[in-house]
């Protein structure tokens, strides 16, 4: 009976435990609530996965009020697959995220930190989940109010600026977002994606659709940090709490594009925005453009947080480039980059986590020696690295070797080339860190430094591990990033 | 005589562009940061009339059966606004209060007098 309502559980659960925060303030209580939540609403987002694959399309009415009139909650093999993602990254930060805020945030506002991160947590899984353009806006915004907050809770006072600046770049997306909803509902009268796209796709390229097309897609490039519009996220990941860093890496803008996709693909229809208005050239030559540029300037970059930080804009080149290729394989290229580089970008932030921890900076120098003291957090953050660069029997290559082969198939080689010659640049960034961890001696006023804390530890390995573990049993990833590119796709393209 | 009668027909839409293009363009050029949230504001209202203008039909009512009307305002673009308003001043709030905090900390709010104390690593 309740495996019905799953849907609307998987949002409305972190909703209510996040007010119980404030209530139940006492030590640790807050952490474990959104521990809690956070661990049903990944076991909600595998039972839904499950259900997706076994029976096909779930169709939740919110309120008994049948779509188009009423909200629908619809989830296919796209959403349950990025809700997957979300969620299990986000269950492994949050029991790193006990001993790392304690150290870096300190007890006193904890249980206002945790409020926040669980509002961000149930306005993500909200835009991911909801069938209804206009209730993705509303989510979307949720999970940016929280994101300001929990960026402003960084230590260093830019924090408060990288926050301030996120949202009003972020503010700025999300209004990009209502306008072309906007326009949509008022050409066709409905904000139901389903809807929608049927009668959008009917109109082929009126003006006001295409301008509401336009708004849609700079909005959620904004909130994506496409290349060049990327210039709230290095500083927001550099001075947010190390949790929080790889809570955002690994889940923001991977939501950020999803809501792309979701737009362009189930919308506008891939007819529509690869062929009328071939929306697939831009996107790919700001997808390699942004590739060089930013991991190029990660290469230069004297603060290992902010070195990972351009290093997402450029991997998030990866998944746009795989997604303007619009065939099948590309899609699935992309939206499996999206899995993987979660599961990197989780498992490497937490590693400098834990550098934070013992050291108490993030700083380049203050990884001095890591390599002898610390041996277990910097055997994660290798893993993580090559998983990063793409070496095999990680998950990282699983996405990139799919990526080549989509652009071979393409035939746009030259581009499969620039893929992995912009890998090499990933070498260089994570090489400094690994040279200065393992052949550099600790710095002298650094004192003695021991291993990160088991609770450190064990989150920061969970994640290395997916990496590994991915990267050999690939059912999941690539046949979810399959099965989701089949959804969106339809016949097109094959 | 033809441009005019083009402005007075999408009179509504000529307001919400100035609107935007005026909140926008204090975001980008104003160094002081309340001013670029009124201008973040400014901006998002004008979304809202955007929206409010769309559901606006001529010789209308609102939507309540009453004999002899056949024509309603659409309802729903309201509903969306208000949940946008309460979006907005969420957003505002957040931001004054980061702006509050960044004057704790930096002890001015004008970004040009912030860019030199940022020596600090």
């Amino acid at each position: 009976m309740i495996a019905v309502h799953l849907p609307i559980l998987q949002v409305v659960l972190p909703l209510i435990a996040a007010p119980l925060c404030v209530l139940f303030r006492a030590r640790d209580l807050p952490w474990a609530i959104a521990a809690v939540a956070t661990w049903t609403a990944f076991a909600i987002s595998g039972l839904l996965l499950a259900q997706v694959y076994s029976v096909g399309v779930i169709s939740y009415e919110i309120g008994d009020w049948a779509p188009p009139w009423g909200i629908e909650y619809r989830i296919d093999a796209l959403n349950a697959f990025v809700l997957l993602v979300v969620s299990g990254v986000s269950a492994a930060v949050i029991l790193f995220g006990r001993d790392s805020m304690l150290a870096e945030f300190g007890r006193s506002r904890e249980y206002l930190f945790y409020t926040a991160y669980l509002l961000t947590f149930c306005g993500l899984l909200g835009v991911t989940i909801t069938g209804d353009a206009f209730n993705l806006f509303v989510f979307l915004e949720i999970s940016s109010l929280g994101t300001y907050v929990l960026i402003a809770s960084g230590n260093n006072r830019r924090a408060l600026l990288a926050s301030y600046q996120y949202l009003i770049l972020g503010t700025i997306g999300a209004t990009f977002i209502v306008i072309g909803v906007g326009f949509l509902y008022a050409m066709t009268g409905t904000l139901n994606m389903v809807d929608l796209a049927g009668r959008v796709q009917a109109y082929g390229a009126n003006t006001t659709i295409v301008v509401a097309f336009t708004f849609l897609v700079v909005g959620a490039s904004l909130k994506l940090a496409l290349f060049p519009l990327h210039l709230w996220l290095p500083a927001a990941y550099t001075y947010a709490p190390s949790m929080v860093s790889a809570f955002l890496a690994a889940t923001a803008t991977k939501v950020g594009l999803y809501v792309l996709v979701r737009f362009v693909f189930t919308i506008f229809g891939p007819e529509f925005s690869f062929v009328t208005l071939s929306l697939g050239l831009p996107l790919a030559i700001l997808a390699l453009v942004g590739m060089f540029v930013t991991s190029t300037v990660a290469i230069f970059q004297n603060d290992v947080k902010r070195m990972l930080a351009f290093s997402s804009v450029a991997q998030i080149g990866y998944m746009v480039l795989g997604i303007s290729i619009h065939t099948m394989l590309g899609v699935a290229a992309g939206l499996m980059h999206l899995f993987n580089h979660a599961l990197m970008k989780g498992a490497l932030f937490c590693a400098v986590g834990c550098i934070v921890y013992r050291v108490g900076s993030s700083r380049l120098d203050a990884f001095a020696g890591a390599g002898r003291r610390m041996p277990w957090t910097m055997a994660a953050f290798c893993t993580g690295g090559i998983s990063l660069i793409g070496l095999p029997l990680t998950a990282g290559f699983v996405g990139k070797w799919y990526l080549v082969l989509a652009l071979i198939d393409r035939g746009w080689w030259p581009l499969a080339v620039l893929v992995v010659l912009s890998s090499m640049l990933a070498v260089i960034y994570i090489w400094r860190v690994v040279e200065v961890a393992y052949f550099r001696d600790p710095l002298p006023e650094a004192g003695p430094v021991e291993e990160a804390p088991l609770s450190l530890l064990l989150p920061t390995w969970a994640l290395a591990f997916a990496n590994i573990w991915f990267g050999i049993e690939t059912s999941l990833n690539v046949n979810g990033a399959f099965a989701a590119a089949e959804s969106i796709l339809g016949g097109f393209g094959s | 005589m033809a441009l005019t009668d083009a402005i007075a027909a999408h009179f509504n839409y000529w307001i919400v562009i100035i609107l935007m293009m005026t909140g926008f363009y204090l975001v980008i050029a104003h160094p002081n940061k309340i001013n670029k949230l009124i201008g973040l504001t400014i901006f998002q209202t004008s979304v809202f009339i955007l929206y409010i203008s769309f559901a606006y039909v001529r010789g209308a009512t609102a939507p309540i059966i009453v004999e002899g009307w056949d024509d309603y305002v659409n309802p729903l673009p309201h509903v969306l606004i208000l949940t946008a308003i309460v979006v907005g001043i969420a957003t505002t709030a957040v931001g004054l209060a980061l702006v509050v905090r960044i004057h704790r900390a930096f002890g001015t709010i004008d970004e040009d007098e912030i860019q030199p104390l940022l020596t600090d690593p």
